[in-house]
């Protein structure tokens, strides 16, 4: 039985009489993640995880949210719904629809490693699974987060030994906040006023994050001499970024794995950060699982789905709206406060 | 460090750095620290000096897939997302644990030389355990050191800048020392930088001097009288140089190409010794230009056919005297070296050397109106040289100019997308289009060039989302982003479904103005074949 279909507007449970991450107004939405391409504006009921609430609050502004916690188990019209860590950024969650028996997850984004921030991600045992599939090539295959870390720690102290400073670009919701603590000893890390946004919304709900100071008008430019700046991907190469004269830009994403992304971005570094699973960690999510049926969707779903089906999983790829956004090439909407 | 993590480094520095004086800081810190021998196989890398290729691409792929466990299709499905086989199979690779790798680079590349002449099973045995030596990013090296294409964002020039800040000396002197026929192998870094090579080198060939396209108008150039100009032909730059009873023949991508044109041999008695003349390497018949596609039937064989021979018979257009009699004129006045040059052509008098007339003309407009005239005299635009200058090294503004005509254009559309290579990996940038005929489609050309970034970004974005088909690497998208194509030349051509081959297309301009019923048609292809193919 389809717990879940695909249609225009998105995922939708028709069971339930619920749409998941749609990318059209709807009744009822449950959001997994607070990312603009999966958290759209205009629905009239919106259900999330306690952490995703305040962030959706930020984006889209006041209106009718609904929060539970992770294993909370909702029954909308005999479908019992409940949402379980997906480890992408804070509150991203996986959603559980069962009913009679069968039960079908979707991933949402998703990570394998834990960040420390987003929760561990769980696999779920279930009939059906839908799966994202953004780096789902064998060429993306990532370090150990310290790993990576270390890399960025060590090019930030070379480029002040050089009298440089780093600007780090990161999406501001997710990537920001673990650069930020990987850089944590270090001094006034300066951050684009977004990125200040998502920090200090997350400080207020309780999380223990290091403050960051807001790059302002008024920033003395002599302060930023030799600095660490944290921007969202959407900053680069705008003249935002020639107060921090002299500087060198490094770019925290999945894609700076191949070195023409490196290149064509312009970036002086590329550190291989993501937010989402490599390809090993697509592979033991899906196996995790169990699924007997596996949809793929945003990201390389034909060729995710083709080595699904050698392995004996019957997959599907899907078409959905996803994946427009975050590490899309890091295009990023602003994130205002309403 | 020690020799291929050194260099691993440096191909790393030098491709991740976006300022040439960082490039130029890497491969000063680079000479001063790296082994000579290894000095000397980075000047030839770094100057297309490449090793013959030991293993096909088909090899190492099916390697790298016997390694990592891999399907064809999903390596293949790797490759074109990366758009560099060296790259994608030293990411599918495994990552290895070792401590310090005690090669060096000179180490693979004798290996590599070495193994042209083993069997199959020696070179895998020899790859396979080179890959599991080599970190990921020495991997990568490792794999272009055999399948080529060093560009990795150093140019030629740059290098020379290194050596000469390295070694004390002009980069004048450095760029021709580094130039034509020396052996890494056998050839000592002190030997070939302190010049001792240059002077016993019969083959050795001068730097070229190139020129920059004009932007402003000619008369901003000063008085005309000045200026000496010249048809600016399209064929091979080339250098024609006679030592001790022997003829060289240089490309600008300094190869030595004697072999491919026998033509040349009928100077090698007559021309008289210790000469060096620049020119263009021209498909000719009766002094008369022919066109390049003609030529290119040629370049790339290993043998000429006498066929080949008769239907492209090829001339030197002579352009220049750099050395007379044995010495280095490129000091003189350019009207000085072109009176020498005048001088031993009349008395060669032989079809095979020619010189590129001298165009007279009065004042700078009716050079544009003999500008116009181009096409009609096979040629791509004018030079305009001043006639004072000296022979100078690279390319360099302010005495030679390249005046070219408007390309011609044809508005098209596009119906096939793939993704490109380097900094366009995972982008859709190679291009097919199609013009009509009647109310079909057919394709012409191909073209990667011309947009914008963003406009690359725009149309990448349009074929995700309006792909109808998938053929391997290849999208078939819905015909309807229009653009117009610019091009230098067309000819005939058999293996083309349109029957034409276009000479260097390129993107001219998006136009969002124009849909699919307002493009060009195969009748306009063919007319213009007709007019400007001859």
């Amino acid at each position: 039985m389809n717990l879940i279909t695909f249609t225009e507007a998105g995922l939708f449970c028709s069971l339930g009489q619920f749409y998941i991450d749609p990318w059209k107004p709807v009744d009822r939405a449950v959001i997994t993640h607070a990312h603009s391409d999966h958290a759209r504006y205009g629905s009239k009921h919106y259900l999330c995880h306690t952490y995703t609430k305040p962030l959706l609050q930020l984006r889209l502004g006041e209106g009718n949210y609904q929060a539970i916690e992770w294993g909370e188990r909702i029954n909308i019209n005999d479908v019992v719904m409940s949402l379980h860590p997906a480890g992408h950024i804070i509150g991203s969650s996986q959603v559980r629809i069962e009913y009679k028996g069968e039960v079908w997850v979707f991933s949402g984004d998703y990570k394998t490693e834990n960040d420390g921030l987003s929760g561990q991600f769980e696999a779920i045992p279930c009939h059906t699974f839908i799966t994202e599939s953004t780096f789902g090539l064998p060429i993306y295959k990532w370090e150990k987060q310290e790993t990576i870390y270390d890399e960025i720690r060590k090019w930030v102290t070379q480029n002040m030994e050089d009298g440089f400073s780093s600007v780090l670009l990161a999406y501001s919701l997710g990537k920001a906040q673990r650069v930020i603590n990987a850089l944590e000893q270090n001094q006034n890390i300066y951050a684009h006023g977004a990125i200040c946004n998502s920090q200090e919304l997350l400080i207020n709900q309780g999380w223990e994050l290091p403050s960051v100071q807001r790059i302002t008008v008024d920033t003395e430019k002599s302060a930023l001499k030799k600095s660490i700046v944290i921007a969202p991907p959407s900053a680069d190469g705008s003249s935002w970024m020639k107060r921090f004269s002299p500087f060198r830009v490094g770019v925290c994403s999945g894609w700076m794995q191949v070195r023409g992304n490196v290149r064509r971005r312009n970036a002086d570094a590329g550190f291989v950060l993501s937010d989402h699973a490599d390809w090993d960690g697509l592979i033991s999510a899906t196996a995790a699982t169990g699924a007997e049926k596996v949809y793929v969707t945003h990201g390389f779903q034909s060729a995710f789905s083709r080595y699904l089906n050698e392995k004996g999983i019957d997959a599907y790829e899907v078409k959905t709206a996803y994946g427009q956004e975050e590490e899309d090439e890091g295009k990023e909407t602003k994130i205002d406060t309403p | 460090m020690n020799g291929m993590s050194l260099f691993a480094t440096l191909v790393h520095a030098l491709g991740t750095s976006t300022k040439t004086n960082d490039k130029l800081d890497a491969l000063v810190d680079y000479f001063g620290e790296a082994s000579p021998h290894d000095k000397i196989w980075v000047i030839a890398l770094f100057s297309g000096r490449r090793p013959k290729r030991a293993v096909t691409s088909t090899l190492l792929a099916a390697w790298c897939r016997e390694k990592a466990n891999l399907s064809q299709w999903l390596f293949e499905e790797c490759y074109h997302t990366v758009g560099d086989l060296a790259e994608t199979i030293a990411l599918l690779l495994p990552e290895i644990k070792r401590g310090i790798n005690p090669h060096s680079l000179s180490y693979y590349l004798e290996k590599l030389i070495d193994l042209s002449q083993n069997s199959e099973a020696e070179k895998k045995s020899f790859i396979l355990e080179s890959w599991e030596q080599l970190n990921r990013q020495e991997k990568f090296v490792f794999n272009k050191l055999i399948t080529g294409g060093f560009r990795i964002g150093v140019s030629q020039q740059i290098m020379v800048q290194a050596l000469a800040r390295t070694v004390s000396l002009e980069t004048s002197l450095i760029a021709h020392r580094i130039s034509g026929k020396w052996d890494p192998m056998t050839t000592a870094f002190e030997e070939l930088l302190g010049g001792e090579l240059a002077s016993t080198d019969d083959s050795k060939p001068y730097p070229f001097f190139l020129s920059y396209a004009l932007e402003q108008l000619p008369e901003e150039l000063g008085l005309h009288e000045e200026w000496q100009a010249e048809w600016k032909w399209d064929g091979i730059r080339g250098q024609l140089i006679k030592r001790n009873d022997k003829l060289f023949v240089w490309s600008r991508g300094e190869e030595l190409i004697t072999d491919k044109f026998p033509e040349y041999n009928a100077l090698l008695n007559i021309l008289p010794n210790g000469i060096v003349i620049d020119g263009e390497i021209m498909p000719s018949r009766d002094g008369q230009p022919l066109p390049f596609a003609l030529l290119q039937t040629r370049i790339g064989r290993k043998n000429v056919t006498r066929k080949q021979l008769l239907e492209a018979p090829v001339s030197f257009f002579a352009y220049d005297l750099l050395e007379i009699e044995g010495h280095d004129i490129r000091s003189f006045s350019l009207s000085d070296r072109r009176k020498n040059l005048d001088a031993i052509v009349k008395s060669v008098n032989h079809p095979a050397l020619l010189v590129s007339r001298i165009i007279d003309f009065n004042n700078w407009n009716d050079l544009k109106i003999l500008r116009d005239r181009s096409r009609e005299n096979g040629a791509e635009g004018l030079m305009l040289k001043r006639m004072s200058s000296t022979y100078q090294v690279g390319r360099k503004r302010g005495d030679w100019w390249k005046w070219k005509i408007d390309p011609l254009t044809i508005d098209a559309v596009l119906v096939y997308a793939q993704k490109g290579h380097g900094r366009r990996s995972n982008l859709y940038t190679d291009y097919t289009f199609a013009v009509k005929d009647g109310d079909k489609l057919v394709t012409f050309t191909k073209a990667y060039s011309g947009l914008t970034d963003k406009e690359f970004a725009q149309v990448d974005a349009f074929v995700k989302n309006n792909s109808l088909e998938k053929f391997g690497p290849v999208r078939t998208v819905k015909p309807s982003l229009v653009f117009e194509i610019a091009f230098e030349g067309i000819a005939a051509s058999a293996r083309h479904k349109s029957g034409v081959a276009l000479r260097f297309p390129r993107m001219l301009r998006w136009r969002h103005d124009k849909n699919v019923d307002e493009i060009n048609t195969l009748e306009d292809l063919k007319r213009m074949l007709e007019i400007y193919g001859k």
